[in-house]
């Protein structure tokens, strides 16, 4: 199992998150290599030619892609400690049901929040939190979606946090008065040194939004 | 296993209710088979199976519902190891992850962005589709199937979305054997497995449902 493993990512990744949390919790000794997007490296498009993003695992000299697959990936391969996954197959399906969920929802509902004005944000901020109060009651009582321990959804899904700020100031909304169940989730998380130090500071990621919005021209 | 354990909730042309049934015929598995009707009125049991999507397929096994094909098929294959979908080794399987979610994420749409067309199918939209089953082609490159020498979890994936094809190389006016011969043997290998056979549609009777669909729309 052992053998060089680097991770080509970027900064304020929330899918690069994901994968970093996952190393983190297995205690594996990594390379992380800064990719700048606008000036992909020959590594970055020859690892992932198909669709050229990030982050790509490369474990041994071969490339794993989408950041779900190499949390999955992770947990098989290390699979003597911190388990991600759970052991039983219809308690895995149901992980992989709300990881998808994250995918499908969080990312462009967010994106929406930060990018759009108006009706559309408006539209964008309530299927946001509708989304965010299902999670929640996926949560329910428990400390993690994984139980006990940090799991595969947890790992889904906390990098977003690291964007909450940004998308409360672009969308003048608190995430927190309508989720507070959530953010205590959030809050959490955040105490392992796993996700801490995978998750940038949120005002930097705010920055980064808001030189996002001068490029794209977005008032 | 009596039939009534395993049960799909189902709609006869939808390509993700398929890989369900060709997973489970794979593994040999009696089941039910449920018909929803989509359009007049989906039944209690898929609402409360799938509140949050509120579609097929659903697959409940002893009353415990799963929901979304890719997941469905996975879950069947960990459940029931006998013959495996997925490689043993754990690279090999973060691989047919990986091309399993590239053809959830590009295949149906693109196809779809061709049978959709109101009037003349615009170039890039062909194109689009064509490219995408091109990079499918230099997956598969001179193995039988995706898998490898046998038919596996990408296979499974995939072939349900080619019943479909046929729709578009009507209305867009190109044939995928032409296009793309190697991903037209796969298909016709795929098809003369049983496991496939037996349930895959006829594509003149998607393209049928295809035009229906269109009428309903407003598209024709």
């Amino acid at each position: 199992m052992e053998g060089a493993v680097v991770l080509l990512d970027f900064w304020p990744s929330m899918f690069g998150m994901r994968t970093r949390i996952a190393l983190a919790e297995k205690g594996i000794k990594y390379e992380y290599r800064e990719e700048d997007l606008r000036n992909k490296s020959d590594l970055l498009l020859q690892m992932n030619p198909v669709h050229k993003k990030i982050p790509v695992l490369i474990h041994n000299g071969k490339p794993v892609c989408e950041s779900l697959i190499q949390v999955q990936y992770i947990d098989e391969v290390w699979n003597d400690r911190a388990p991600l996954l759970p052991s039983d197959p219809y308690k895995r399906a149901i992980a992989r049901f709300w990881a998808d969920f994250v995918d499908k929802k969080i990312y462009d509902l967010g994106s929406k929040v930060w990018k759009t004005k108006g009706e559309e944000q408006e539209t964008a901020k309530k299927e946001f939190i509708e989304s965010l109060k299902l999670l929640e009651g996926e949560l329910g009582d428990k400390a993690y979606f994984g139980g006990e321990n940090l799991g595969f959804v947890d790992v889904a899904l906390i990098p977003f946090y690291s964007w909450f700020y940004a998308y409360e100031k672009c969308g003048n909304f608190s995430i927190e008065a309508e989720c507070p169940k959530l953010i205590a989730w959030a809050k959490r998380c955040m105490q392992k040194e796993s996700v801490a130090k995978s998750l940038p500071d949120k005002e930097k990621v705010y920055e980064f939004v808001l030189h996002l919005k001068k490029v794209y021209g977005i008032e | 296993m009596s039939k009534a354990e395993l049960l799909l909730l189902d709609f006869w042309v939808s390509p993700f209710c398929l890989r369900v049934k060709i997973a489970l015929n794979e593994k040999c598995l009696q089941y039910e088979a449920r018909p929803e009707d989509l359009f007049g009125g989906k039944s209690e049991l898929l609402l409360n199976s799938n509140p949050i999507y509120k579609k097929v397929p659903v697959f409940l096994h002893d009353g415990k519902p799963l929901c979304e094909s890719t997941i469905i098929v996975n879950y069947i294959d960990e459940t029931w190891s006998s013959p495996p979908l997925l490689p043993p080794c754990s690279y090999g399987r973060a691989q047919a992850r990986f091309w399993a979610d590239y053809i959830d994420k590009k295949v149906f749409d693109a196809c779809g962005n061709v049978w959709r067309c109101k009037g003349e199918v615009p170039v890039e939209a062909k194109n689009e589709f064509i490219e995408i089953l091109k990079q499918l082609e230099e997956a598969l490159g001179d193995k039988d199937y995706f898998n490898g020498a046998t038919f596996g979890f990408v296979d499974v994936i995939a072939i349900p979305l080619t019943c479909w094809f046929f729709s578009a190389e009507k209305i867009g006016g190109f044939t995928v054997a032409e296009e793309c011969p190697k991903f037209s043997s796969w298909m016709k290998r795929c098809l003369q497995r049983e496991s496939v056979a037996k349930v895959m549609p006829e594509p003149e009777k998607v393209y049928e449902f295809v035009l229906m669909f269109r009428k309903m729309q407003g598209i024709d």
